[in-house]
């Protein structure tokens, strides 16, 4: 009988059926068939005994059994087809975007090497007015390279292939780093960055180059929507002074990152959605069209994916704290490290560059 | 003068990366498709190889594998130079004996240049 059992699982092939569209067990179809289906047998059994137990007239019981095994029947397989077609949508929403990501990349790669080849002047100068629309044209590649990188990460997310990586490294060393990076646009910007460590900071058990994606995203916007607090000052006496705060510690068994910022902030109303995808906060899209929506999704599936948390602290006007925390590293020796070091050089040892992404 | 083989199907990517490396001094042999940069490394034994991995007839594994069992050529350090960024890629082509995995979108022709040099300085 176990084996009977066995051999239908193995038949229906459920595990094999589920994975193909990267569902939870529980909005699988093959799955939800087989549970629609012990339903309906337990159903059918129940009348029976119930109209026995009754002294119900034999015919009148086994119509009724039939009638509602086909009600059952019916209502089970419109429901396993709803679900068929919802996950097979989702696994091809899903896939399209990898494939088109993909195919994206080659041409922007072209059109980025050959604008850096006419701005290097090799193939000559270029006049002061060409130089400002090849700034331009830079600029847009470089966010759509952004968009479709962020695209690639959220579909690599949605068909579970986001494969993280368990390394430690130092938070220190990657927000610091990260300053730097940011040296430029926090210039341009009026916004000051400061990293500020409480006592040693643990060393983070995680994906390095994944929890950079999250630092980024969360320096990023603070730098931004500082910039439309600024700009929407009344007049100058009135403008903030950019600050940005990366404060960094250690508490139990976990390292605390948090991100501070005295920008717009975000509206009570939109906080609860602020991890959605695609989703921007309404004062954000007044004062700018720009942005995919996809940064904090993403920041919070690496987060909780790699074993934390994530949240933030935000009154509108005034400023957001988003703060994540991270295992921290345990002490056995990291078996992975100098693999892993390879593969993120940024903030690493920079002889080991063997691996750019 | 040093000599790159780069095994890529992309004209335009040819073209820039052969134009850069060129005016900084070195000589850029092209191959359009695996079985081409087979030949071409056997023959030519160049300094070094930058391979694509989506490509016509052989694709970089096949070359990677062909290149590291021949004793003539198993030497040759070869850059990975690839859109393809997924960590499985990554970890196989770093086990098959790979010098150095670039993913082309994330790097500028002066990073792929400061790259070249670094690693033929390596030897």
């Amino acid at each position: 009988m176990k084996n009977f059992f066995k051999d239908i699982i193995r038949q229906l092939d459920i595990i094999g059926q589920c994975g193909k569209y990267n569902v939870p067990l529980r909005q699988c179809p093959q799955f939800l068939f087989l549970i629609m289906g012990i339903i309906t047998v337990a159903a059918m059994l129940a009348v029976y005994f119930i109209g026995l137990y009754y002294n119900g007239d034999p015919e009148k019981i086994a119509l009724v059994v039939i009638a509602l095994a086909t009600a059952m029947m019916v209502l089970s397989f419109i429901i396993v087809h709803s679900f068929e077609q919802l996950a097979e949508t989702s696994r091809l929403k899903t896939e399209f975007i990898s494939i088109v990501s993909h195919q994206i990349r080659s041409p922007l790669t072209n059109l980025k090497w050959i604008v850096e080849i006419l701005t290097s002047g090799i193939l000559g100068k270029t006049e002061n007015k060409q130089s400002e629309y090849f700034k331009i044209l830079k600029e847009n590649l470089e966010r759509m390279q952004k968009l479709v990188s962020e695209l690639l990460t959220v579909s690599r997310i949605e068909a579970t292939k986001l494969i993280l990586k368990k390394e430690n490294f130092s938070m220190e060393n990657l927000a610091r780093d990260l300053v730097s990076e940011f040296a430029p646009i926090s210039k341009s910007s009026h916004v000051e960055i400061k990293v500020i460590t409480e006592g040693k900071v643990p060393k983070v058990c995680g994906d390095p180059f994944q929890v950079l994606q999250v630092v980024e995203n969360l320096v990023y916007n603070a730098i931004r929507y500082i910039g439309f607090a600024t700009d929407n000052a009344d007049n100058a006496a009135n403008a903030k002074h950019g600050e940005v705060e990366i404060r960094l510690y250690g508490k139990g068994k976990y390292v605390y990152c948090q991100v501070k910022d005295n920008g717009i902030g975000i509206p009570k109303e939109d906080q609860k959605y602020i991890f959605q995808k695609f989703f921007r906060a309404e004062n954000v899209r007044r004062y700018q069209t720009s942005g995919s929506g996809l940064g904090l999704y993403i920041a919070k599936n690496i987060v909780e994916r790699s074993g934390g948390k994530i949240g933030f602290l935000s009154r509108e006007g005034e400023g957001t704290t988003f703060w994540f925390r991270l295992p921290a590293a345990s002490n056995h020796k990291d078996k992975t490290a100098n693999k892993i070091q390879k593969i993120n050089p940024k903030f690493n040892d920079k002889q080991n560059q063997n691996i750019k992404s | 003068m040093k000599n790159i083989l780069f095994i890529e199907d992309e004209a335009v990517m040819q073209k820039a990366v052969s134009e850069f490396l060129g005016v900084h001094g070195y000589n850029v042999i092209s191959a359009l498709d695996g079985d081409l940069g087979i030949n071409a490394a056997k023959s030519q034994k160049p300094d070094l190889i930058l391979l694509d991995i989506i490509l016509p007839k052989k694709d970089g594994f096949d070359v990677l594998k062909e290149l590291k069992e021949d004793e003539a050529t198993k030497s040759i350090p070869i850059i990975v130079l690839t859109n393809l960024s997924q960590m499985n890629d990554v970890s196989k082509m770093m086990e098959m004996g790979v010098t150095t995995y670039l993913v082309k979108s994330d790097q500028s022709l002066r990073d792929i240049l400061a790259i070249v040099q670094k690693t033929l300085e390596e030897g």
